[in-house]
């Protein structure tokens, strides 16, 4: 497989960062309020994503190792901002919904997680799929949830409605809801015992073998041959 | 030699089942529940037939599938449909109980680990879930007679118009909107006395937390002594339902007895500060689930000095 497309299909499907990896919850459960939020969300990420990893790529030599977090820091922050004026200037309705969550892209730990785990070690052209590949498996999953949640919880999806007003459960389109979907879903990956961050049965490679219990105990004895993995979680 | 049978504390045994306990609350709730059906009729029975059976299948069917030991025979789940379908305006649809009951049972109590387990009164859990979705219908209270006239109930009118006068009387005997099993205040104690009686509950809990509700609200309602409006007060939303009914749940209350008295008080503090200085006329439910979720720290906080180690 070409390598720029084994980044996209890494960050859609194998390493998808919120159904597998399960970074950035934070945004999940807060913008997911509809199917049209979700995307609008992931799509801003996106574009913060794909630039960061390439111009942090590109700087990887130039800034220095300690000072690594602030360098990332302020080139992800400048993105974001270019990306909350654009937002805010061609459409407005989303600057509205999404609210303090764009400002809180630049700590969104995808980016800086990819950043420390990936544009760090390679090179910009690859970073820049990589960001792609993660950018759109994140806003794949935002729409999914944002969908299931605008379905129960307002009967719409993309505001075309399936459901009767009448029978909605709107509590679903409220905070409680984000929980609700979002266990859910972690319980039927964890039953069909498909690979995800809380998954024991989870490939090795990634996140503690999967198993935060076993990580918990004796994740010292483990720690030189898995420091990949303690720098997307320090990055969290 | 017999085997020596190992158990935690207490050691104290008595016949009593949970089962026995929980018809009691049953027959305890019958008063309440008979009162609201012949003051609305047909429909809020079957509200509270739908949804108290509603709750025992759920529980029947989630153990089922789960290969559980069915336990639908302890009653528990009955008193969960039970509550919640008194927790319920008497003509809503009959199909949002319903859901609420599946939410009480499954989501709340079964996948904490069912009766014993649950860290939150299922039924109460169910109630703001339902609050919460269907806002309007869980608001939308009839005046006695089933005459299908929405009307505000009597807190919600003194939240508005704090100087409306209320008919105790009326309120004392259930003449006023309301959810199906809240209104009526003297078959609510009868059913309250009726556990005290049979010991099912101890009336501490109830009047530790009615008179908190009280003092606070004496003190911050900024109305001095008015004793009309602090017995309207009292007596006209859920405030006696939720103290004998809910707040005394085993389950989801506190087992160290100064613990009790903390998660009395504290649930009526926060009772006092939703009603009088939140945006919605009633608080008890959201009070309640808020100090369910509070009970093991108070519990860990509240731990008995064991004999002999008191002047440590």
């Amino acid at each position: 497989m070409n390598k720029y497309i084994e980044r996209l299909y890494n960050g859609i499907i194998k390493e998808n960062p919120t159904f597998i990896i399960m970074l950035g919850m934070c945004p999940t459960l807060a913008t997911t309020t509809s199917a049209i939020n979700g995307l609008g969300m992931g799509l801003s990420t996106t574009a913060v994503l794909m630039f960061s990893n390439m111009l942090i790529s590109a700087l990887r030599k130039t800034i220095p190792e300690r000072m690594r977090l602030p360098g990332e820091i302020v080139v992800v922050a400048s993105l974001v901002t270019i990306v909350q004026l654009l937002i805010q200037a061609y459409v407005p309705a989303l600057y509205e919904a999404l609210g303090i969550y764009i400002p809180l892209i630049v700590v969104n730990c995808i980016i800086l997680g990819r950043a420390e785990s990936y544009a760090l070690f390679n090179g910009p052209a690859l970073s820049f799929f990589d960001g792609l590949g993660m950018g759109i498996g994140f806003t794949m999953a935002l729409t999914i949830i944002g969908s299931v949640r605008e379905l129960i919880g307002a009967g719409t999806i993309f505001n075309f409605r399936l459901i009767p007003e009448a029978y909605s459960i709107s509590i679903f389109v409220l905070a409680p809801g984000a929980f609700l979907v979002l266990a859910v879903l972690t319980a039927i990956q964890n039953k069909l015992r498909l690979p995800s961050a809380t998954n024991g049965d989870a490939p090795e490679e990634f996140v503690c073998g999967g198993n935060c219990m076993g990580c918990f105990s004796d994740c010292k004895e483990k720690a030189p041959e898995k420091s990949e993995v303690e720098k997307k979680e320090a990055a969290v | 030699m017999k085997l020596l049978h190992l158990s935690a504390n207490p050691h104290v045994r008595d016949r009593v089942t949970s089962a026995e306990l929980m018809r009691d609350v049953v027959i305890a709730m019958l008063p309440t529940a008979i009162y609201g059906v012949l003051q609305w009729g047909f429909h809020a029975l079957l509200v509270v037939v739908l949804t108290t059976l509603m709750a025992v299948f759920t529980e029947f069917a989630y153990q089922k599938a789960m290969k559980q030991p069915v336990t639908v025979n302890d009653w528990s789940a009955a008193v969960t449909g039970m509550i919640l379908a008194l927790n319920c305006p008497p003509g809503i649809p009959y199909w949002i109980p319903m859901l609420g009951s599946v939410f009480a049972i499954i989501v709340v109590k079964q996948l904490y680990g069912g009766l014993g387990a649950n860290f939150m009164n299922p039924a109460l859990a169910a109630r703001c879930f339902l609050l919460i979705s269907f806002a309007g219908k869980m608001t939308a209270f009839n005046n006695a007679g089933a005459d299908g006239i929405a009307t505000a109930t009597p807190l919600a009118i003194l939240k508005t118009t704090p100087d409306a006068s209320m008919n105790l009387m009326d309120m004392f005997v259930g003449r006023i909107p309301g959810t199906i099993g809240e209104v009526s205040k003297i078959c609510l104690l009868i059913g309250a006395l009726y556990l005290i009686v049979r010991k099912v509950i101890s009336p501490k809990m109830p009047l530790i937390y009615i008179g908190t509700v009280a003092l606070f609200t004496l003190i911050f309602s900024g109305r001095g002594f008015d004793m009309h409006y602090l017995a309207s007060e009292i007596l006209g939303g859920g405030l006696i339902f939720g103290a004998f009914f809910m707040l005394t749940d085993y389950v989801s209350s506190p087992i160290t007895p100064n613990g009790q008295i903390v998660f009395a008080v504290l649930v009526g503090i926060l009772t006092g500060l939703f009603r009088l200085f939140g945006g919605s006329a009633e608080g008890v439910s959201y009070a309640i689930i808020l100090s369910n979720i509070l009970v093991p720290t108070i519990n860990n906080m509240t731990i008995p000095k064991a004999f002999g180690r008191e002047g440590k």
